[in-house]
């Protein structure tokens, strides 16, 4: 099928779409009548209609098409924005994004939509005028000529040095294939000829293709009404120019209250054209250069990557990654200052590309983010309870592998915050709080982390359900529960099969969910905290790790064997005498700094065959988790190195203390420590 | 004609040996036979859990057969050998004696197991095949891979320990 190569930009096209419909309908739902918004939403769903359509997808070009008409009415001021008529278009979006989640995942996008168009055509015509819906034509084909203060200076300008000023009518023959070009062609053709002042509709939706066969060019030249129509008419697949001189005096001065934001924007070029009425050469860039220009946000140059030649690049560079560990060893060994100089050389480029491929694989953390304003409204709506989500530092990046993981315990977070955290708004009346709960969701960098906070202003945890369930459920025995701290109760939260909500509800509290987040994040290399106070609210703390593959570690021998310890938990290393160590319940500890640190001797802990006599000085490595710490004893510090992160295999899932393995310059694998599990 | 008659019936396998016994894996289950080189031990592992080699740049856990299939264990010599096995997706290599042969061997020779073979526990057997005076043991390699059975046998070790 020829679709097939399409498919792909298809579905990123529609989602990016869509994502702008949803995006801009929650502001719109903020500030009803705004106009400007509901231009914005109308042009990503005609855009999407049309690709619908092109690829064959008829149940989704209907329904947006429906969708088109409400949102017609709305800019027309036909229909007014309340909250009612938002749910249908929202529940039509959400149609939409089930089609194309649906056409993603292989299938043909057929859905019955027939409920929703009723929905939709009962709202369009609760107060619209029947004729609103005769024909599939959502841009007005016949927009009157209407001029505002710049146009008419410059036609009448024209007119005083003797320009003609033409509007000139063209008409594609129906069965064009590629509007765009044509009209590209045809602009070329007439800037040639003169100066383009105005096209109805407006260069950026021609470009779109948002017109049916017809448009209009207004155009200032010295040639004759024939030279133009011949010109135009020499572009293959026009069908009909129509040129017909401008009478500007004829035009009522009224008409400029109608003006639109299709007309603004076609003032852009006739501000041009005042300054330089002669034909210029770069006339036919003008177009392209404003519809970029005037696009509603501003785009850097970008292209689409396929995500497997990103990964596939980081997995070259990870080779060469082993091999730069490789080559610094030999130079190492042979010490030519010449080869030194060139692996340091390689090593400081190939560090500078790494820093590359890695940015290049960050993404805004916004994508996982863009999708949550509109669950929060309908879970919020659902649960009748009133929260705002504030989000803050959506623009904070990501690596990519992250982000496609990270979407679903967020997703767990925030719902158990509406479900769980913020009240019905009479408790919080009473409480004294205001009626709307609020759930920030905070995302920053710090150091080589990122973290995500999910905060809310609820009710906060209550310490004594938490810990009845979890005596229940047998998660702590009855004895330990009456020690545990605060936070140590709150952590039990993230034990499986816990719940704290009495009734099972469809939002969260089957008993899944916090676990499944915690397993989630560590097995991105994150972790997950919680605290909360009785009355203010919960806080959930979400650490990630900036990139998944490379990580700086510090090598240590044990014994014989080499394992690698992530310098993000090392706090330092130091050499002790053996006359330091100290006891405390059958646990040796040193004295690091005034605390007490717990001594772990990894030789007898991983159970490595003793090859070396024991000295009276102990090397040791001080890991911490959160503020935790532990020294562990090695046997000697090989030094700091970048290493690649690869895993163990699925044979060899869960080593305890070990989270994965690595190849080093020699070509042996080494282990790599997993300080949060020595530290309890 | 003959031959693509019997080329639908035969089974390709490798052979391999441990102590003196001769067994079969499959020749689309092998990706590759290794000589050892350096493996780097996993501590806290079922003891026939080898460790991990470099395998051209994938990190490839190995596995002692001899160990798992609880025979002596013996030095590794010139003949020793590692076949990568792929189970599932997942890659394994398995630490035999000596890997030398190739043989097609008709689907008909091919006996199911007997309830007790030489020590080897019948549930890894997933057949004994007659070739004249040889007997070969074709392995279930997804018995012998089963990790949810290395997670067992951890638990086992670990609960022991405590």
């Amino acid at each position: 099928m020829e679709r097939n190569q399409y498919l792909e930009m298809f579905i990123d096209e529609s989602t990016e779409h869509l994502q702008a419909v949803n995006d801009n309908l929650m502001k719109l739902e903020q500030n009803p009548g705004d106009t400007a918004i509901v231009d914005e939403v109308f042009r990503s769903a005609h855009t999407l209609k049309g690709m619908a359509a092109t690829m064959g997808y008829e149940d989704l070009a209907s329904l947006t098409h429906q969708m088109e008409n409400v949102l017609d009415g709305i800019r027309n001021d036909k229909i007014e924005a309340d909250s009612g008529v938002m749910d249908v278009v929202f529940a039509s979006v959400d149609d939409l994004e089930a089609m194309v989640t649906d056409i993603a995942s292989g299938g043909e996008g057929r859905r019955d939509v027939s409920a929703i168009v009723n929905r939709l055509e009962h709202v369009e015509k609760g107060t619209a005028p029947a004729e609103e819906k005769t024909s599939g034509a959502i841009i007005p084909e016949s927009r009157a000529l209407t001029y505002d203060d710049f146009e008419r200076t410059v036609i009448q300008q024209a007119g005083e040095q003797d320009f003609n000023a033409y509007s000139v009518k063209i008409s594609l023959s129906p069965d064009v294939i590629l509007k765009a070009a044509r009209v590209y062609m045809v602009f070329e053709v007439l800037e040639q000829a003169g100066e383009v002042v105005k096209s109805v509709p407006s260069v950026e939706e021609l470009e779109d293709e948002q017109f049916e066969l017809d448009f209009t060019i207004v155009l200032i030249t010295k040639e004759t009404q024939e030279d133009i129509q011949q010109r135009i008419l020499k572009v293959s697949e026009v069908k009909t120019a129509e040129v017909k001189t401008v009478q500007i005096d004829e035009k009522p001065e009224e008409m400029k209250e109608e003006k639109n934001q299709f007309e603004e924007e076609a003032a852009l070029p006739a501000e041009q054209g005042v300054r330089s009425p002669e034909p210029v050469s770069e006339a036919s860039q003008k177009p392209v250069e404003k519809s970029t220009e005037s696009s509603a946000a501003p785009q850097s140059k970008t292209i689409r990557v396929n995500i497997d030649r990103l990964d596939s690049l980081m997995n070259l560079f990870e080779e060469l990654v082993i091999d730069r560990g490789r080559l610094e060893q030999i130079s190492k060994e042979l010490e030519s200052s010449e080869l030194t100089d060139t692996v340091e050389h390689m090593s400081r480029i190939s560090g500078d590309l790494q820093s590359i491929i890695l940015t290049m694989r960050m993404v805004p953390v916004e994508q996982v983010f863009n999708r949550f304003p509109r669950m929060v409204r309908s879970l919020s709506k659902e649960l009748e309870k009133k929260v705002s989500l504030d989000i803050i530092g959506a623009e904070t990046e990501l690596d990519r592998t992250v982000i496609d993981e990270i979407g679903d315990p967020l997703v767990h977070l925030l719902r158990n915050s509406i479900d769980h955290g913020i009240e019905i708004p009479e408790k919080r009346r009473n409480a004294g709080k205001p009626e709307t709960g609020h759930i920030t969701l905070k995302a920053y960098h710090s150091g080589n982390h990122v973290f995500i906070e999910v905060s809310d202003d609820g009710g906060g945890i209550n310490r004594d359900k938490v810990l009845q369930k979890a005596l229940k459920s047998g998660v702590v025995s009855p004895e330990n529960a009456a020690q545990l701290s605060d936070r140590q109760v709150y952590e039990l939260l993230f034990s499986s099969g816990l719940s704290t909500a009495d009734e099972i509800s469809d939002i969260s509290g089957r008993g899944v969910g916090l676990d499944v987040v915690k397993n989630k994040i560590e097995s991105l290399g994150g972790t997950v905290s919680v605290d909360s106070s009785a009355g203010e609210g919960t806080h959930f703390l979400i650490q990630l790790p900036l990139t998944l593959s490379i990580i700086s570690v510090m090598l240590v021998e044990v014994q014989d064997e080499v394992y690698a310890v992530p310098l993000s938990s090392i706090i330092e290393t130091a050499i002790i005498k053996k006359d330091d160590i100290m006891a405390a319940h059958n646990q040796k500890v040193i004295d690091f700094r005034g605390s007490v640190v717990p001594l772990i001797d990894l030789t007898s802990f991983f159970d490595v065959p003793v090859t070396r006599e024991e000295n009276d000085y102990y090397s040791v490595v001080i890991v911490r988790k959160g503020e935790k710490m532990a020294a562990l004893v090695v046997n000697s510090f090989i030094g700091q190195q970048e290493i690649v992160l690869k895993s163990l295999g699925d044979y060899l899932q869960n080593i305890f203390a070990i989270s994965g393995a690595t190849i080093l310059g020699n070509g042996k694998v080494a282990l790599i420590l997993d300080c949060n599990a020595l530290i309890k | 004609m003959e031959q693509t008659e019997t080329a639908v019936d035969n089974l390709k396998v490798i052979v391999f040996q441990l102590k003196d016994e001769e067994y079969g894996v499959e020749v689309n289950q092998v990706k590759s036979i290794e000589r050892v080189e350096h493996i780097t031990r996993v501590p806290r592992t079922p003891e026939f859990v080898e460790g991990v080699i470099n395998l051209r740049g994938v990190v490839t856990p190995i596995i002692d057969l001899r160990s798992r299939f609880q025979i002596e264990n013996a030095d590794h010599s010139e003949a020793t050998r590692v076949i990568i096995v792929t189970v599932d997706g997942m890659d394994v290599g398995l630490i035999v004696d000596a890997a030398n042969d190739v043989i097609d061997i008709a689907s008909s020779a091919v006996e199911p197991p007997p309830e007790v073979v030489g020590g080897v526990e019948a549930a890894y057997i997933r057949g004994v095949a007659k070739l004249e005076k040889r007997l070969l043991i074709l392995l279930n390699l997804d018995k012998v891979l089963n990790p949810e059975e290395v997670a067992e046998v951890k638990e086992m070790e670990s609960g022991s320990s405590k």
